[in-house]
């Protein structure tokens, strides 16, 4: 009797094993992209956007979704790693999880200054608001004619701008042709320079205090990228008012993305 | 005496290993599986239809300024009908016959889908109408969200046909669901292997 005890323990054991394996093997075959940390509402992987644009884009972004709960993040990345932009895209919004669960309320503007690419990423439950036809005329009219000029900042402001607006459902159509907008240096909120000024100082105080204690560093929860290139990690820690992420930091709420927006390239 | 007592311990012993092997191999797996599958399946039939939908409105516009275009407009028009008209039976996910039908009358409809924006290349009045521009933006997403669509139904059933055929859970199959059927996967076809060829 002892041996048919053994057998069937060894049996369950081999089924362990198995299903051990199975379990590899599926993962193994959703093998994705490398994906870059989600270090704030800007992820400026590829290094072409100025700090202030940075700044720029994160309090826009931060107050759109203290108002409407709909997050929208800038990424640009060093490369698309072989990779379609469209199919890095969907794989990086689900990947991050950005839009809240349940809603899917995300939007990524990406920028691939490498591949000369660039693509809204619309979330499933934005679909509706920001269409792939008012994604393509936003790519066409706002973003494109500056990154032809080799101007990223602007083309990446104007985008996000229009981006936010379509959202905010303020009447899109007939807006100044040739995409060529002005600069947003004469119409600045005074608001918006108080809020830069406050972020500032916040980030010159949090560097001071990494630098006298390292652990804070740890604290923050963002140490890759804290040496080189600080700002976004300071920033986005910064910024948070009220929304989710614990430790300070930005994350994504959960939501999904089912390869909506559109692409494009100069 | 003693066989005797070793066979009273060994008997709820078996028992027990039985039972948390059971349970170790997730006996609802099966289930939530079969659903993903569905559930992605319909939305890749959710995509082909709103791209079935927007082609009348992309063959009007189109014909308006490139009414000489008649055989790839009608091609376009003659796929749509295929792809629309056919009748999809219940089990199609296992029946490989109807499930390669229906992906070769959807492929069909692609490749006239590219003929014709291929052939609006030449009218330059076309293709600054901004009726145009936005059906065809709007084509291009969802060529794009049919694609994500058929690669989130390729890794479901991939799953689930891995669970279906692999022990121990197909054993837990065969057991409590033997009705679950392999399904069928996509292909790449013929035509989306060659690269659209380019005429000057």
């Amino acid at each position: 009797m002892a041996p048919r005890g053994d057998t069937a323990r060894r049996c369950a054991g081999a089924g362990l094993c198995l299903g051990a394996l199975i379990l590899l093997s599926a993962a193994a075959l959703l093998a994705e992209p490398k994906f870059p940390a989600l270090i704030g509402r800007v992820v400026d992987d590829a290094g072409i956007l100025s700090p202030a644009t940075v700044n720029n884009l994160v309090v826009m972004l931060a107050a759109h979704e203290r108002a409407t709960g709909e997050q929208v993040v800038v990424v640009t990345l060093p490369s698309l790693q072989g990779y379609s932009i469209e199919e890095f895209g969907y794989q990086l919004g689900r990947y991050w999880g950005i839009g809240e669960k349940g809603k899917n309320n995300g939007v990524l503007l990406i920028v691939a200054p490498k591949e000369r690419k660039v693509r809204i990423e619309v979330g499933y439950g934005l679909e509706g608001e920001l269409t792939d036809a008012k994604s393509s005329l936003i790519i066409q009219r706002d973003i494109l004619p500056q990154f032809r000029r080799g101007d990223f900042d602007s083309g990446v402001l104007a985008g996000t701008r229009a981006i936010l607006k379509v959202l905010s459902g303020e009447p899109e159509g007939t807006s100044p042709p040739g995409g060529a907008r002005p600069s947003n240096a004469s119409s600045i909120d005074p608001w918006l320079v108080v809020g830069l000024f406050g972020i500032w100082l916040m980030y010159v105080l949090l560097m001071r205090a990494m630098t006298r204690n390292p652990r804070v560093i740890r604290r923050i929860g963002r140490s890759r990228y804290i040496g080189p290139g600080p700002f976004h990690g300071g920033f986005g820690s910064g910024s948070s008012g009220g929304f989710s992420g614990a430790g300070g930091g930005f994350t994504g709420g959960g939501g999904s993305f089912g390869g909506g927006g559109a692409s494009g390239s100069w | 005496m003693v066989p005797r007592r070793a066979a009273r311990f060994a008997f709820p012993m078996v028992a027990v290993l039985m039972a948390s092997g059971l349970c170790a191999c997730d006996i609802n797996k099966f289930p939530r599986l079969d659903e993903q599958v569905k559930a992605s399946w319909s939305e890749v039939l959710n995509q082909y239809q709103r791209r079935a939908d927007l082609i009348p409105n992309l063959v009007e516009t189109v014909k308006g300024y490139a009414h000489q275009e008649q055989q790839v407009l009608t091609q376009v028009t003659q796929a749509r009908a295929r792809a629309t008209q056919m009748q999809l039976p219940a089990d199609i996910l296992s029946n490989p016959q109807a499930f390669h039908q229906f992906e070769q009358n959807q492929a069909a409809l692609s490749g006239a889908l590219g003929r014709l924006l291929a052939v609006s290349e030449n009218y330059p009045t076309l293709k600054s109408d901004q009726n145009f521009l936005a059906l065809q933006s709007q084509l291009e997403g969802t060529e794009n969200r049919i694609a994500v669509a058929r690669r989130d139904y390729i890794l479901a059933v991939q799953q689930y046909n891995t669970a279906l055929r692999t022990i121990p859970d197909r054993w837990i199959a065969a057991w409590l669901y033997p009705d679950l059927k392999v399904r069928e996967t996509f292909t790449i076809p013929q035509q989306a292997q060659q690269a659209p060829q380019v005429r000057f």
